[in-house]
């Protein structure tokens, strides 16, 4: 069996009834995993979405995901990326201050810095950037 | 008066000008104090870039032949005004492109700069001395006879910053407000704005010399809602929106580094300009205004919920609050925005300073000062 260390994000969408089932729980318990919560959108009449970032040996995460489509959840993997077009972006931080997950600061040079690792795709600031300096990726 | 403006020409002439940025002034008094500084430094640069909506070229085409009456002028499918002459137009760089919403004037402007060719429709009733009603070609900067932008209300000095107490998402002129004091978003380049550093236009008027667009340009007027008579704090600074200056130049003559096209979403399409100002010392309470720094500059948080033209204030914040990347409202930090560039206004004022010591900028003497004592009338709306 493959050792290798793997990181994967991942959305996953279940219906309202799953919305209690601890899936976290059994990810890091049962197989083994890291978990990462990025976002999670939980209402009870709705459907659930969560987006994770699971990191651990390739095997157990395959199974990790085996076991959550064994319980009718759907898993998407999530390898879109958002690309930062230096050229267009003219280091305002309008962007700064609707990014809650901190992914955009401004540097000690007042300049814009994107910290990739960090950012959960939620796409604000692809909007309201003035220049349209951020692209998502596929 | 320690140094007239012709001095310090003298001096950059000679190569004997000494010019520091407003930051590297602002260092040198916290060390050395506001009277040796204003001894051994003779200009002070400043900078700002950010969206100035009010902006604009006016573009000669040159006559077809036969010759038409340009009355509808499209560039881009964007409309310019055109009944200045027969083919003379003014560009608005607010203006929308019928086929694009998110490209504007601003946005033809930044192509016309990059060199790019822009597709110009123009057309007219037909005159004994204009016969040719319409037409559909390319055109490019280099071609056109002359491009000169004028904005009528540009560098404002100090801006309200601007949250949103609601429950639903605004989009404006000032970015996206979040809701529930979700953020808060400002414009102004605080020290290094032009307005703060001079203001009591004591060295800008009509007539200045300045850094526009990346060229040379000139203060042309008192911008529209120059509101000079708003109340100065005990640092002789208004709180929120007061003086603006219009400004002309030679569109051919900018660099594109510093005129870009914005769209802000739900709001429509800016243009981000780039402009510097040297400021003479020209005696010691210049040297103090120069020396101030973020945290002496203040500005009012203003609630865009409530759409009005008269907007309850949120409270009264510094800039150096505001740069921290959070300000606090009703005990909770909320995160800032900016929707000016402090890079580049530093890099204006560097470069600025820069073009003085090559003897490539010297200063020019007002013509005529700024008004002191206007205000902003509102319209009220009436029926007959
Ligand atoms: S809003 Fe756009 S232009 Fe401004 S700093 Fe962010 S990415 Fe750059
Ligand atoms: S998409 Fe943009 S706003 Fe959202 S987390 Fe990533 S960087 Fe931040």
């Amino acid at each position: 069996m493959s050792t290798e260390i793997v990181k994967k994000k991942l959305i996953l969408s279940f219906s309202p009834e799953l919305a209690e089932l601890p899936i976290t729980y059994h990810l890091v318990k049962d197989f083994d995993l890291v978990v990462n919560i990025l976002r999670a959108q939980i209402s009870p009449e709705k459907e659930g979405r969560l987006m994770l970032e699971i990191e651990g040996e390739k095997g157990k995460l395959e199974r990790g995901i085996s076991y959550l489509q064994s319980n009718k959840i759907r898993v998407d993997s999530l390898e879109k990326e958002l690309f930062h077009d230096k050229d267009l972006c003219v280091n305002c931080g309008l962007c700064v201050g609707v990014c809650a997950s901190r992914a955009l600061v401004l540097d000690e040079n007042d300049e814009l810095k994107f910290i990739k690792e960090k950012c959960v795709m939620c796409g604000i600031c692809v909007k309201i950037c003035p220049r349209r300096a951020f692209k998502i990726e596929l | 008066m320690i140094r007239t403006i012709e001095e310090i020409n003298e001096k950059i002439s000679k190569d004997e000008v000494v010019v520091l940025t407003a930051k590297e002034a602002y260092d040198l008094v916290k060390e050395e104090g506001v009277k040796k500084a204003a001894s051994q430094v003779d200009i002070v640069t400043t900078g700002t870039f950010g969206a100035m909506c009010s902006s604009g070229v006016f573009l000669n085409f040159g006559h077809t032949e036969p010759p038409l009456k340009m009355e509808t002028v499209k560039l881009n499918s964007v409309s310019a005004y055109g009944y200045i002459a027969a083919v003379d137009a003014y560009l608005g760089a607010t203006a929308r492109s019928s086929e694009n919403p998110e490209y504007g004037g601003a946005h033809v402007i930044e192509d016309l700069l990059s060199g790019k060719r822009i597709r110009l429709e123009a057309s007219g009733t037909g005159t004994d001395c204009y016969p040719k009603k319409d037409l559909d070609t390319k055109i490019t900067l280099d071609q056109i006879n002359e491009a000169i932008m004028f904005n009528p209300r540009n560098c404002y000095q100090n801006y309200a910053a601007a949250t949103n107490s609601s429950d639903t998402r605004l989009y404006t002129y000032m970015g996206a407000l979040l809701p529930k004091y979700g953020n808060v978003n400002y414009a102004t380049c605080g020290m290094w704005s032009p307005l703060l550093k001079d203001p009591e236009y004591r060295t800008i008027g009509i007539g200045t010399r300045i850094f526009f667009g990346g060229s040379i340009g000139y203060v042309a007027w008192h911008g529209t809602q120059h509101n000079s008579s708003k109340p100065r704090d005990e640092n002789n600074l208004p709180i929120g929106p007061a003086g603006t200056l219009a400004l002309i130049g030679n569109l051919k003559a900018m660099n594109k580094r510093y005129v870009r096209g914005a769209y802000f979403e739900g709001y429509g399409v800016s243009l981000m300009m780039g402009v510097g100002i040297p400021i003479p010392v020209i005696d010691e309470d210049m040297m103090q205004q120069l020396s101030l720094g973020n945290e002496d500059i203040k500005t009012v948080i203003v609630d865009y919920s409530v759409a009005s033209r008269s907007r309850p204030i949120v409270r009264e914040v510094s800039y150096q609050e505001l740069r921290s990347g959070f300000v606090e409202i009703h005990g909770r930090k909320v995160p800032t925005g900016s929707t000016s560039s402090w890079a580049l206004a530093r890099e204006i004022a560097t470069v600025l300073k820069q073009m003085i010591l090559e003897k490539r900028f010297f200063l020019s003497e007002p013509v005529e000062p700024l008004p002191k004592d206007r205000i902003v009338k509102p319209l009220e709306v009436r029926r007959r």
